[in-house]
């Protein structure tokens, strides 16, 4: 029976795996290198706008009207409580059709919003609500006496932003952050299933053209933990570099 | 129906206090419910209402299931990274290591396509009794989605029973305790203990994972939702409604635990 | 920390530049994108080709339209077509009386049978009778799942629903179910590939259900728009014409799969 078990696997693994993911056709490595790209290429600016969502959110939680921190408060609820998939699929189709209609009602062109820029705003709006609790708490574990005194100083709102908040959290914010930078990676899978071409999705084409189900899947898997694993050892320098001259903080995590 | 209730729980959420702006805001909130009962299409929800309680069923089912078992997992996985022989820690880091690393999407793909590919050249699988359930689609659903509990909350385990004290443990033994005895009464309790603020997030993110195991045709709440606008041609409304089920069954978990953990007296030594 | 801020804002950027502004005469044709051979495949460089890839572009060299071809989901392509997101769907799919409440067709560019296929092991034909108690799968919003859930709901045990036919037919090689159901040339491929020579036969053609399996493959059109229907139709007509129609098909089969002369709608 082992025998059989070892048969069934190994033909698979010996006979045609190096071919099948050989990175000229007729392999179709390099097709999947170019999903693991573009996924990369989402992940970045889903976290980037991400991140623009959360500098604003956190901001408008702390400082903002009662109003608009109502409005943040339904925003990050709402996210995170609804599964990625539907958000995707709500703002996918519901959002681009919305942004086209906003702009005709406003005597503008519309827009061809193609899938690369849907799938970075539909995960940035999801990374958004997460960012602005990292953030708010962030802020909120600054000494609240360094705002004041440049507060005191009448330093103007933004320069306080640029020079004291942004600087001071960033040691509190670089383990969340860092969480969902690795989340985002992984979230642009999500996105097979409005059949972008991101790496889950070359994966599903690779495997059904060829039948190597199973060879794929497993390709598909090194090259996202490849991914998590260098981004882990970024990560690790980038929070050496931001905690420099803050006193050596206790274990965070 | 449904955007009844939230109107309802909003208005009493806000009750005590009512600002004048959250009037306001609550004004806009239940014109925006009315018009979308009113101006949006529900009439195909009769015929699938059975459907919908029974997809709604089967998310809640594989909720608790999973959970339930990815933790019954979690222990041992922690365990063996907090305090087990290399042989056991290195094992388990790389298990939660692989799982955090790769998308669940990708993990439930390769459990239920990856693995039907090699039946075929396994042809004593179709004659084990293990058959009529690798059939189906749901041990691969409850499968992976454990896995994936398990490799998330390993890691909360293993900070867990490395966070409680070692001199509680060491009295434990000072009275002659077994050591089975100690992690029975001591160990187990108190990590468990910790862990529980992190269970609440842990298992909202694991409902908010259920809905990938449509793509391996299990007909949960997102399978029925997806079947309505597949069959209806209604594109949005089905998935307001997910959306409307998602966050009730969201507050019913953010509720239970915060009432389980008012119940258990959280004095960490 | 400015580099910080910077990356931050140049990586929204880089999400924001990606939008182009749409251009008038590019009509975006929507497809699925996965395997359907031999109707769309992808090859592993990375691009797609097939019979139907082929007849997209001869319909729109003949109608000279510039046609981009839109990777879409199956199941979200009649939303993409309503929501402008694409112009076209050309994506073998099936003109019928359900469909055509939400959008219009062009005239039918091919109509093959439908075919139910099993495991060699096993002897059944596609009736009723034959599928009693068997698990069938079938391709979700298709008609094959609305002539399965019609005629077969009743005595198959079970009808399950899959994203793309490719995955029904890879979990019947897995032995998870015991019959497909679809379209008869998508099938023979199948059957004709190392795998499904393998594993399984075609067990019989379904009884013709004109209402539900409607009369043919036609381009999907948003309501209305006659324009686009009307220059699809007539590159039809011009392809059948001049033997452009009959060139491709000899590449892929070995008769005309265009189905009965006379037009359908």
């Amino acid at each position: 029976m082992e025998a059989k078990l070892i048969d069934a696997i190994i033909p698979a693994a010996a006979s045609g795996i190096f071919d099948l993911l050989a990175l000229e056709p007729p392999g179709w490595g390099g097709n999947l290198l170019r999903g693991l790209l573009s996924s990369v290429q989402i992940a970045l600016g889903a976290y980037g706008v991400g991140l623009l969502i959360g500098i604003g959110g956190a901001y408008g939680k702390l400082y903002g009207g009662p109003v608009v921190r109502d409005l943040l408060g339904l925003y990050t609820t709402v996210v995170r409580a609804v599964p990625e998939l539907v958000l995707i699929l709500m703002l996918y189709f519901a959002g681009t059709d919305l942004v086209n209609r906003v702009l005709i009602a406003f005597g503008h062109q519309p827009v061809d919003i193609n899938g690369l820029v849907a799938g970075i705003g539909v995960l940035g709006i999801v990374q958004g609500a997460y960012s602005t609790e990292v953030l708010r708490g962030a802020i909120l574990s600054i000494p609240q006496g360094q705002i004041e005194a440049a507060r005191a100083y009448g330093m103007p709102p933004g320069l306080l932003l640029r020079r004291i908040t942004l600087p001071a959290m960033l040691p509190f914010a670089i383990p969340g952050l860092a969480n969902l930078w690795l989340i985002a990676t992984k979230d642009t899978a999500l996105l097979a299933i409005v059949g972008f071409n991101e790496l889950t999705q070359t994966t599903r084409l690779a495997a059904g053209a060829t039948k190597a189900y199973f060879t794929f899947f497993l390709a598909a898997g090194a090259l996202y933990l490849a991914l998590t694993l260098f981004s882990n050892v970024i990560i690790a320098r980038v929070e050496r570099w931001a905690r420099r001259g803050t006193p050596q903080l206790s274990e965070t995590r | 129906m449904a955007s009844d209730v939230t109107a309802g729980t909003m208005r009493k959420s806000t009750a005590g206090r009512l600002q004048p702006h959250r009037i306001v805001l609550l004004v806009i909130a239940l014109a925006i419910v009315l018009a979308s009962i009113f101006y949006l299409r529900w009439d195909w929800l009769p015929a699938y209402l059975p459907l919908a309680l029974q997809g709604i069923w089967r998310t809640i089912w594989l909720l608790v299931v999973t959970s339930v078992l990815g933790i019954l997992l979690a222990i041992p996985l922690g365990l063996a990274q907090a305090a087990g022989p290399w042989f056991l820690s290195v094992p388990a880091r790389t298990f939660c290591t692989i799982i955090r690393g790769t998308p669940l999407l990708l993990q439930l793909w390769l459990l239920y396509y990856g693995l039907g590919s090699l039946f075929p050249q396994l042809p004593w699988i179709r004659e084990s009794f293990l058959w009529p359930y690798l059939r189906q689609a749901w041990p691969y659903g409850v499968l992976a989605l454990t896995l994936s509990f398990a490799g998330y909350e390993g890691e909360v385990m293993r900070g867990a029973f490395a966070g409680v004290p070692r001199g509680q443990l060491e009295a434990a033994r000072a009275f002659g305790m077994r050591r089975w005895t100690a992690f029975r009464r001591i160990w187990l309790p108190q990590a468990l203990q910790r862990a529980l603020p992190t269970l609440a997030g842990e298992s909202v993110l694991q409902l908010k994972a259920t809905p990938l195991v449509a793509t391996i045709t299990m007909v949960d709440i997102y399978a029925v939702a997806s079947r309505v606008r597949q069959d209806t041609f209604v594109t949005y409304e089905p998935l307001l409604l997910l959306a409307v089920v998602y966050m009730a069954i969201t507050g019913i978990i953010v509720l239970a635990f915060r009432r389980l953990e008012v119940r258990i007296p959280t004095r960490i030594g | 920390m400015k580099t910080f801020l910077k990356a931050a804002i140049a990586a929204a950027v880089i999400a924001l530049a990606g939008t182009v502004s749409a251009s008038a005469q590019q009509v975006k044709v929507g497809f699925s994108p996965e395997a359907y051979p031999p109707f769309y495949s992808q090859d592993a460089s990375g691009n797609w080709g097939g019979w139907e890839v082929e007849i997209v572009q001869a319909i729109c060299g003949e109608a000279k339209l510039e046609c981009v071809l839109t990777p879409i989901p199956w199941d979200g392509l009649i939303p993409a077509l309503k929501t402008n997101k694409i112009d076209a769907i050309m994506n073998s799919m099936s003109i019928t009386a359900e469909r055509q409440k939400e959008i219009d067709f062009s005239d039918k560019y091919y109509n093959t049978p439908t075919a139910v296929i099993g495991p060699k092991d096993q002897t059944f034909d596609a009736t009723p009778e034959g599928l009693k108690g068997k698990i069938l799968g079938v391709q979700v919003s298709t008609v094959h799942a609305a002539y399965a859930k019609k005629h077969f709901g009743g005595s198959a045990s079970e009808i399950k629903e899959y994203q793309t036919q490719d995955e029904a037919n890879q979990d019947l090689v897995a032995g998870r179910i015991d019959a497909t159901q679809a379209d008869s040339i998508a099938l023979d491929a199948f059957l004709k590939s190392d795998q499904g020579k393998a594993c399984c036969d075609l067990k019989g053609y379904v009884a013709p259900d004109l209402e539900v399996l409607g009369p043919g493959v036609g381009a999907g059109v948003r309501k209305g728009d006659t324009e686009l229907a009307g220059k699809i139709n007539a590159a039809i007509k011009g392809i059948r014409a001049n033997g452009k129609y009959a060139e491709i098909t000899k590449k892929y089969f070995d008769f005309d799969i265009y189905g009965d002369e006379t037009q359908s709608n």
